[in-house]
């Protein structure tokens, strides 16, 4: 079975309403926007109904919209994005969630599927996005005590703090880092550059 | 009576049998797993942020520094979302070069991990046989590429350059004479796929000889049979991907599911296992690598009889040839752009995913029609296999902990990113 707009709409239409924000299509991959706090019920809903039989979840990342080029200025900062994988009939999905800054809160969907443990726990730690309901939802891959969500845009891209070797001290300490971005290619834009019109 | 508490272990981040830098916090009850805790993030290098301020030729190195044993299948990930994003056509020839190459680095992949998995467990012979045969194909990689390991071969909308015509031959030396030498060039004295082509014929025998080592060893079967066993639907909620999941006896293959490059062409079959421990996700690997070999033949038969470009001759994505450089104005201006500014990519996203060794990696590309990606957010295949860790070796034994995290073939460069 292939996905259409409206095999996709009609059913989640149906359940949830006004909770579905938008369905889109790119590069044929369909993609629903939902309301943050309908996730884990959509979710579900998509694992369990057997049209849509989405078995697995392949991945849930967080993407900050605080520099896209001709972002709404009052649409919401963040997005939690989650990419779902349907082995019975062979069809991916996107869903996506946007959360404003003030409170970037997500119900987690770890009782969905179990391996959006780490996923989300990676997602709060680079973006800060707060799974609601996540049973250990602690830092993963940055450094024990460090402070901010790198991932972010407005986190510079060579971080707050470096380490050295303290030879007084007889110990490692952090520091304010003494390096510049030195960024060569300068970031333009589609419409800016002439070649592609 | 004395008070019976249940004991803490620390293994790593410096241990041998860690692949590299993982902490593992065991909780034990005498010798037996109550609870694994893995801290990862030790090798945290930032590739994602890092790919936000690189142009996307720029970014595509950082793909090889990902899984460092699966080179080329990082890059073709990379490459596949750069190419869906602008509509990229690739040459047929460059597709056949990725996919004998893929098929090639899934072999560089397996044996790695078959040789330390097996060094893990205690079967040190193993070890040498399996770097022995990774010369080969390293050898291969640097003839291609130049590099033996971080190739940064592919390109978006084909490959970096032809396969070469000659390989490059061994010199009598203070230490091999002129006889020693003649046998190490055998191989050597006809073209690129002369060489992988007396690989593909050496190799299937190789494997033979490892599955005598291994295969019905009983000390073997004592340490991998029913450890860390995973049923299929716990394999599906735990995100597992690749032989993890086909091990659990669950025929998922993306080259055959969702085949890109040129896979719906290609013959081969998907090995499964039937009760999902350790033992048949290592014979799993070990057809795969079979099935690789078998790949990498009809590649090179194709491309032996069809010669032709294998980069795009769109010159806004990939430079144009030297030679046309010297004497149009515009070959120049494009080169320059190219190599300066980058290209630009209209904005959107999409997530490709490739049949990694591992399991599926992919990458999922938000671009804002900028020269460099908005977003870009790598899925690694070893991620959920890791993070199932503490499932996995819950009620096991401590030094079954050891076989678990081989046979879930962790390298931190991908898990890290």
């Amino acid at each position: 079975m292939a996905f259409t707009h409206d095999t996709i709409e009609g059913p989640l239409r149906a359940k949830f309403g006004d909770a579905v924000r938008g369905i889109s299509e790119y590069l044929d991959v369909f993609t629903v926007e939902v309301a943050p706090e309908a996730v884990n019920d959509v979710c579900r809903f998509l694992r369990d109904e057997p049209d849509f039989a989405f078995e697995q979840l392949i991945d849930v990342c967080g993407v900050d919209y605080l520099e896209y080029k001709d972002y709404p200025a009052d649409a919401p900062r963040f997005a939690a994005v989650y990419h779902l994988l349907s082995l019975t009939h062979n069809h991916r999905l996107r869903l996506k969630a946007f959360v404003p800054e003030e409170r970037p809160v997500v119900p987690s969907v770890v009782d969905v599927w179990n391996v959006a443990d780490w996923f989300e726990r990676e997602a709060f730690d680079m973006y800060g996005i707060i799974f609601e309901g996540h049973p250990d939802l602690r830092r993963i891959l940055t450094d024990y005590g460090f402070a901010g969500h790198p991932f972010r845009k407005d986190f510079p891209l060579e971080g707050h703090v470096e380490m050295r070797y303290d030879p007084d001290r007889g110990r490692v300490v952090y520091q304010p880092v003494t390096i510049t971005e030195r960024n060569l290619v300068p970031r333009t834009h589609w419409q800016e550059a002439d070649e592609d019109g | 009576m004395a008070e019976i508490r249940n004991y803490t272990l620390n293994f790593g981040p410096q241990h041998p049998a860690a692949h590299g830098v993982l902490r593992l916090v065991l909780e034990l009850d005498g010798e037996v797993v109550e609870r694994a805790d893995p801290h990862v993030g030790l090798l945290h290098r930032g590739t994602e942020k890092l790919a936000e301020h690189k142009t996307y030729m720029q970014a595509l190195p950082y793909m090889d520094r990902l899984d460092y044993v699966s080179i080329l299948s990082n890059e073709h990930a990379f490459c596949r979302a750069v190419e869906a994003l602008r509509g990229i056509e690739v040459p047929e020839r460059a597709q056949y070069i990725r996919v004998m190459m893929d098929e090639a680095t899934r072999i560089l992949n397996h044996l790695l991990w078959l040789g330390a998995h097996a060094m893990d467990i205690g079967a040190m012979t193993i070890f040498l046989y399996t770097f022995r045969d990774r010369e080969y194909l390293m050898d291969a990689y640097e003839a291609l590429s130049g590099a033996r390991l971080h190739a940064n071969y592919y390109r978006p909308g084909g490959v970096n350059r032809d396969l070469p015509d000659s390989m490059p031959k061994y010199r009598p030396s203070k230490w091999h004479s002129e006889k020693d030498v003649k046998a190490m060039n055998a191989w050597r004295e006809g073209s690129f796929l002369d060489f992988i082509e007396a690989f593909a014929d050496y190799f299937p025998d190789r494997i033979d000889e490892f599955e005598t080592l291994l295969t019905d060893n009983r000390i073997w079967k004592q340490r991998t049979v029913g450890v860390g066993v995973v049923s299929p639907e716990r394999a599906l909620q735990l995100g597992f991907t690749g032989p993890m999941l086909r091990g659990s006896g669950i025929e998922w293959d993306l080259r055959r599911k969702q085949p890109y490059a040129v896979y719906d062409r290609m013959d081969f079959r998907i090995p499964i296992g039937a009760s999902g421990d350790s033992y048949d996700r290592y014979l799993v690997r070990i057809e795969e690598m079979r099935e690789s070999v078998k790949i990498m033949k009809q590649c090179i038969r194709w491309l032996r009889d069809n010669p032709g470009p294998v980069r795009s001759d769109d010159y806004k994505v990939a430079p144009p040839p030297r030679a046309e450089m010297k004497g149009s104005m515009e070959a120049l201006i494009h080169h320059f752009k190219l190599f300066t500014e980058g290209f630009h990519i209209p904005p959107g996203e999409t997530y490709q995913a490739v049949e990694h060794p591992k399991g599926e990696f992919g990458i999922y590309m938000v671009s804002d029609g900028a020269n460099k990606p908005y977003r870009m957010k790598i899925r690694a295949a070893g991620f959920p296999h890791l993070a199932a860790m503490n499932e996995m070796a819950k009620g096991h034994m401590l030094a079954d902990v050891v076989t678990i995290l081989g046979s879930q073939d962790i390298v931190f460069g991908e898990i890290d990113r």
